[in-house]
């Protein structure tokens, strides 16, 4: 580290649990996020900030002024921009260490495996439940640990997937809803500060596997009532009839839950 | 008769072959078709609602979808 970078990140190396040694970790890491929107930009300002090495970022969609609300990596010059453009140029000018990599897509049962290859840990910061699925189908089957969350109106909930030894999303849900069936952000509603909770949340479960410090999110779902101002957890076991991560599983290769498909498919939503 | 739903003692009238399903209805659950029931730590599968007997002093936790965040 140079004298700069040693001011920069003087409050993580005085930490007896990061040190120049975890800084290093970090500078290390590889984290993937998906879905460049509410959660996503919490969990990009802060993975950049800390110094996270590598950060690739996913979205197909561009900055629309219903997003700004709550998608504060985006600003208002940025309208029409995509979306993985707007998040780079704001980690870069937080931090210029980190390399950022782009991919402006949707992931899809074709494509989520060659782009979190070289990952260490992934964000699930998507919207739709399809994305949510194949995500958690993908990390499972490729061994990849990561970090779910969602958000609806003023709750949101967020738990940490190690493909193996803890309970995975589907261990929770077996399916999918099927579309139009829960509602979304677009039709019901959700509050601003909402996804910087549950993000900032799923940043540090990153942070902390890079650093491999402390105790992860994992075999507990952390619910978060925002009018309640209240956190609850709730122990979860692996679920032996899950059908990718139980006994018998009845998914071992990936494919997209079409059913799902158009859960949060408004557009601007 | 008392149980405990998302970790808050609840009290129900005594009933008679009541089910995680009818219950779900009695309690006016949101997502009834698509939540998810975690009886005394275990979840339970979907197809068992129907046949699964509600038990003084039970814990019950649901668990919703929740989508959100890009977009």
């Amino acid at each position: 580290m140079n004298d700069q970078q040693i001011e920069r990140y003087s409050r993580h190396i005085i930490l007896k649990e990061v040190g120049g040694k975890g800084q290093q970790k970090l500078f290390d890491g590889k984290v993937l996020i998906i879905g460049a929107g509410g959660l996503g930009a919490p969990v990009a300002l802060y993975l950049a900030a800390a110094g996270v090495g590598t950060i690739g970022i996913v979205d197909a969609d561009d900055v629309d002024l219903s997003n700004l609300q709550r998608q504060v990596i985006h600003f208002t010059a940025d309208i029409g921009k995509p979306k993985v453009d707007s998040a780079r140029e704001k980690m870069q000018a937080i931090n210029p260490d980190v390399n950022v990599m782009t991919y402006k897509q949707w992931v899809t049962a074709d494509n989520i495996s060659s782009i979190f290859a070289d990952y260490d840990f992934i964000i699930d910061g998507t919207d739709n439940f399809a994305a949510k699925f194949l995500i958690n189908d993908a990390c499972v089957l490729a061994g990849k640990p990561y970090s779910h969350g969602g958000i609806l109106q003023f709750v949101g909930q967020t738990i940490t997937i190690l493909p193996g030894q803890s309970p995975c999303y589907r261990c929770l849900f077996p399916q999918p809803p099927p579309k139009d069936a829960i509602p979304t952000c677009s039709q019901a509603g959700v509050i601003g500060v909402l996804p910087g909770v549950i993000g900032s949340i799923q940043a540090t479960e990153a942070i902390k596997f890079l650093l491999g410090k402390g105790d992860l999110l994992t075999g507990r779902i952390l619910m978060y009532d925002a009018l309640g101002m209240k956190f609850r957890g709730v122990d979860i076991k692996r679920n032996p009839n899950c059908p990718i991560c139980g006994e018998h599983p009845t998914i071992t290769d990936l494919k997209d839950e079409i059913d799902a498909m158009t859960v949060c498919d408004l557009k601007g939503a | 008769m008392k149980i405990t739903v998302n970790g808050k003692e609840t009290f129900i009238a005594e009933k008679q072959d009541r089910t995680i399903d009818s219950l779900l209805e009695e309690l006016d659950v949101s997502q009834r078709l698509y939540v998810t029931v975690e009886l005394n730590g275990e979840i339970l599968e979907r197809s068992a609602y129907a046949s699964t007997p509600v038990a003084e002093g039970d814990a019950i936790e649901f668990l919703y979808f929740m989508g959100g965040g890009s977009r």
